[in-house]
């Protein structure tokens, strides 16, 4: 079942809409028993919900890498 | 070449006496004389000079001085390069290259050669930089470094784009533009390098080193803005080559314009003909993610609607089915109707037949009955029977007749006859008649018999007679 596991805050997005993508062919292939569609389109709407935060996580930032590997904010007029 | 030496003596042997003891004749030099001057003459005349010729011969002894000939079509020339200058070289000395080389003609004495001491060497037609190029190329790409199965795919969706390039320069800024553009929240982490000059090309090995191992950064940029060769060649240096190729995360090599190649460009996981282009590749537009995230999801709707509608479909289907033995019930019902129809007819039919048969077969039997013959024989007992009295009867007309005429006869003589004339007949009790009359006792009884009639009568005497 580790297929549909809850999707994992460090799951890559690339993953996630992998699982998506396979959750919806799966549901768009029939075949699946009625309990079963239920749980892939319900765990299809949480890999899409974990995706669409996914793309909205990242905070804009733009550092700079200082010696000794500290960062500081790049403002781009550096130098 | 050696136009300006000293004339050669003739060669026509009788034209002078070269052991003759004239005095004042040309003067004989020792061995070392000669060579002292010419090594004067060479070394005066020659001080600095360029030679094009090609690489032969090539030695390269364990001092590092390089030695070598260089040639042409007609003629040889033995050179050395010596270690402190082969080692400055970006390129290497192989037999076959045709070079330039710039040196001074030297002399050596015990040996009574010549040969030219390069001070510098440049390849001839390609520049220095162009031959170093595509020897570290050739060499790197043996080694497997360019080989496209070590080529990783770039992440989807970075976390964190490290990009190694110089703070100042449009690269970075043209980069950012594009890859917020896309983008917006992407975060970004500028290395800061030099990316041209002395030392540069250490620094942006370090650079890649360094952007690999900052926290969630899984794609590292080497980026740099157009440039000519000598500008971009930190980019082709083999520091800058290794450390791409060995950096834990995928590479984007981003340098110069589209026409430039480098050799950071061949080791890199993804060569970018520009920032921008980098930019492009790494980022996906966000819009378009969303966009696709939204179409799966409802992708997904539709995938469960139609699911849940195909089920439903199935259920009917089901339901139908179910349905159906009552409908195969109620056929097989008729059939067993029309079955046992059938066979009741044929039962009632071969009945009917069987009881023809047994009509005709009674009638047969009863045409046979007892009864019948005992009828017949009645009726022939009777026949018999009539015919057997009609013949007694005859027969007993006829003994009646002969018995009539016999009894008449008979009558005639019968004795009775006589008693109608007035005789009697006595009996004794026995029965007899009396004949005499001591048959008879007195007081017997004796019956008298009459012509008609008898009379008992008492004896009272007798008498005989």
């Amino acid at each position: 079942m580790a297929d549909s596991a809850a999707p994992a805050v460090s799951e890559k997005y690339e993953d996630l809409v992998q699982r998506l993508s396979k959750v919806v062919e799966r549901l768009e292939g029939g075949g699946l028993s009625l309990e079963e569609s239920i749980a892939a389109f319900e765990e299809g709407i949480r890999l899409a919900r974990a995706g669409a935060a996914k793309l909205e996580e990242a905070e804009r930032k733009v550092e700079i890498l200082l010696e000794g590997d500290r960062l500081a904010p790049f403002s781009g007029q550096d130098k | 070449m050696p136009e300006r030496l000293p004339p050669r003596p003739a060669t026509s042997a009788g034209q002078f006496d070269l052991f003759g003891k004239r005095e004042g004749g040309p003067r004989v030099y020792s061995v070392s004389e000669i060579t002292r001057e010419i090594k004067a003459v060479l070394e005066g005349r020659f001080p600095s000079v360029l030679v094009k010729g090609e690489v032969s011969n090539l030695r390269t002894p364990s001092s590092g001085h390089l030695y070598f000939t260089l040639k042409d079509e007609d003629a040889c020339l033995e050179a050395v390069l010596f270690r402190t200058e082969a080692r400055r070289l970006r390129f290497q000395v192989r037999n076959g290259l045709s070079l330039v080389a710039r040196g001074h003609l030297d002399v050596y004495e015990p040996k009574g050669g010549y040969q030219l001491v390069c001070d510098g060497v440049e390849p001839l037609g390609a520049g220095a930089l162009q031959i170093a190029f595509e020897q570290l190329k050739e060499r790197l790409q043996k080694e497997g470094l360019f080989d496209p199965a070590r080529k990783r795919k770039l992440p989807f969706l970075p976390r964190r784009v490290a990009v190694v390039t110089s703070p100042s320069g449009a690269a970075v800024h043209d980069f950012l533009r594009v890859l917020h553009r896309r983008f917006p929240n992407l975060p970004v982490l500028i290395v800061p390098v030099r990316v041209q000059g002395e030392g540069a090309a250490q620094e942006i090995a370090r650079g890649v080193v360094r952007a690999a191992k900052q926290r969630r950064v899984d794609v590292v940029v080497v980026a740099r803005g157009g440039g000519s060769l000598e500008d971009l060649w930190a980019f082709n240096e083999e520091v800058v080559a290794r450390a791409v190729s060995s950096c834990p995360v995928p590479v984007v090599s981003a340098v110069g314009h589209e026409v430039d190649f480098t050799i950071a460009d061949f080791c890199a996981d993804v060569r970018a003909p520009t920032p921008t282009a980098a930019a492009e590749l790494i980022a996906r537009v966000k819009d378009e993610l969303s966009a696709d995230l939204a179409q799966r999801r409802a992708r997904l709707q539709r995938a469960l609607r139609s699911q849940l509608e195909r089920k439903r479909a199935q259920l009917d289907k089901a339901r139908a089915r179910v349905a159906d033995p009552r409908r195969l019930i109620g056929e097989r019902q008729l059939r067993l109707d029309r079955l046992r129809q059938r066979l009741e007819d044929l039962h009632r039919e071969q009945l009917a037949a069987r009881k023809d048969s047994l009509r005709a077969l009674r009638q047969r039997l009863a045409e046979q009955h007892p009864r019948e013959r005992l009828h017949r024989l009645e009726r022939e007992v009777a026949r018999l029977d009539q015919k057997l009295r009609s013949l007694a009867e005859r027969a007993l007309a006829a003994r009646r007749h002969r018995f009539s005429g016999l009894a008449g006869r008979l009558d005639a003589l019968s004795p009775l006859r006589v008693l109608a004339r007035g005789y009697a007949v006595a009996f004794d009790p026995r029965g007899h008649v009396l004949q005499k009359a001591a048959q008879v006792t007195p007081g017997e009884r004796v019956r008298v018999r009459l012509h008609e009639g008898e009379i008992s009568a008492r004896v009272v005497d007798e008498e005989e007679g």
